[in-house]
């Protein structure tokens, strides 16, 4: 099945592929500095692991970026 | 309208020349008061950049002083004002760019007990701070306070920014929610940054001020905009507001503003 992951289409062959698998197969290290958007909407943290992605999905990894003071 | 003089004609000459700006984009700027909120690596591009374009009020808000460390990325500070105040050092230069700007420091931390205090009575606030806590009480506060802002990040190589507008559009709870947990973010002094990636990111911040205050183009709303400067890959998510925010969906949970405590580049310190 066909998923866009940040704006790319990447093919995947798991089945009841959820978001939680997802981090760890696209290697995300620190899953706790990313939060997710699931076709626009957001994905709350603890609704990773029972989230399984369908064909045509659309997901968005948004990083925690917190620089720029000091 | 204001009456420009001579030299303010030369002065903005280039701003005056664009379609888009002309006399009265430029009179708009020069009635305009924008906060900077952190004079460091994004507040320092952010406050040279305004102060140059007559971004007539600027305030900017810094409870550090210049140490050595800082003057790889944060421009508005020179090896000479190693020890001083952040916010003097930079009004000093955004004065020395253009003198028809009036510059108010406020040499504190926001906090939430402050911080809707002071950007009360400003058009646009930039995030230039560099710890979660304070990125979130920034949101809240302006959405409450219903003041357009910019939010930036930097890290490394990358950069990521968005603006909101109050009501309108996504802030930055509808997509990031709460501050991620202390122990996983990673401190300045291990995961470092670019330089330039300071002048890259806040340019843009910079920019999405001066549209707002002149009413140009569209502003960066509905989206994040990140980049990767090893790359150069830039890549624009769009987002839009959640019925489910905390903050500012249909049924809040938050009402209002509180402190948060977190580790800051290996130091604790209040937001």
């Amino acid at each position: 099945m066909r998923i866009t992951i940040n704006g790319e289409v990447e093919e995947f062959g798991e089945q009841g592929l959820t978001v939680l698998r997802l981090l760890q197969v696209k290697k995300v290290e620190s899953p706790e500095m990313v939060a997710v958007q699931l076709n626009g909407v957001f994905l709350d943290r603890e609704g990773f692991a029972a989230t399984v992605l369908t064909a045509g999905d659309e997901v968005d990894f948004l990083y925690f970026m917190g620089g720029g003071g000091r | 309208m204001t009456d420009f003089s001579e030299e303010q004609l030369h002065r903005y000459s280039r701003h005056i020349l664009l379609e888009d700006v002309g006399v009265e984009g430029q009179a708009r700027l020069l009635a305009g008061k924008v906060l900077i909120i952190g004079a460091g690596g994004l507040g320092a591009p952010v406050a040279l950049y305004l102060a140059a374009a007559g971004v007539g009020t600027i305030g900017i808000v810094d409870n550090d002083h210049v140490e050595i460390s800082n003057l790889q990325r944060q421009i508005t500070h020179f090896t000479e004002d190693i020890g001083a105040a952040k916010v003097e050092s930079a009004a000093a230069k955004m004065r020395a760019v253009n003198p028809d700007v009036t510059v108010n420091t406020y040499r504190q931390y926001v906090s939430a007990a402050n911080i809707r205090e002071l950007i009360r009575g400003y058009d646009f606030v930039v995030d230039g701070v560099d710890n979660f806590p304070t990125k979130f009480l920034i949101n809240d506060a302006c959405v409450m306070e219903s003041i357009p802002f910019s939010h930036g990040g930097i890290l490394r190589f990358d950069g990521q920014t968005m603006s909101v507008v109050p009501g309108k559009s996504a802030c930055y709870r509808c997509s990031f929610r709460k501050p991620p947990p202390p122990d996983a973010v990673p401190t300045c002094s291990q995961a470092g940054v670019l330089g330039a990636i300071a002048g890259m990111l806040g340019t843009i911040q910079a920019a999405e001020a001066l549209k707002y205050l002149t009413g140009t183009g569209r502003l960066l709303t509905d989206a994040l905009l990140s980049f990767d400067a090893k790359t150069m890959d830039f890549r624009k998510i769009r987002l839009r507001r959640q019925e489910n925010c905390p903050l500012c969906g249909s049924s809040p949970s938050i009402t209002e503003l509180s402190d948060m405590e977190q580790a800051v580049c290996g130091l604790k310190r209040r937001a």
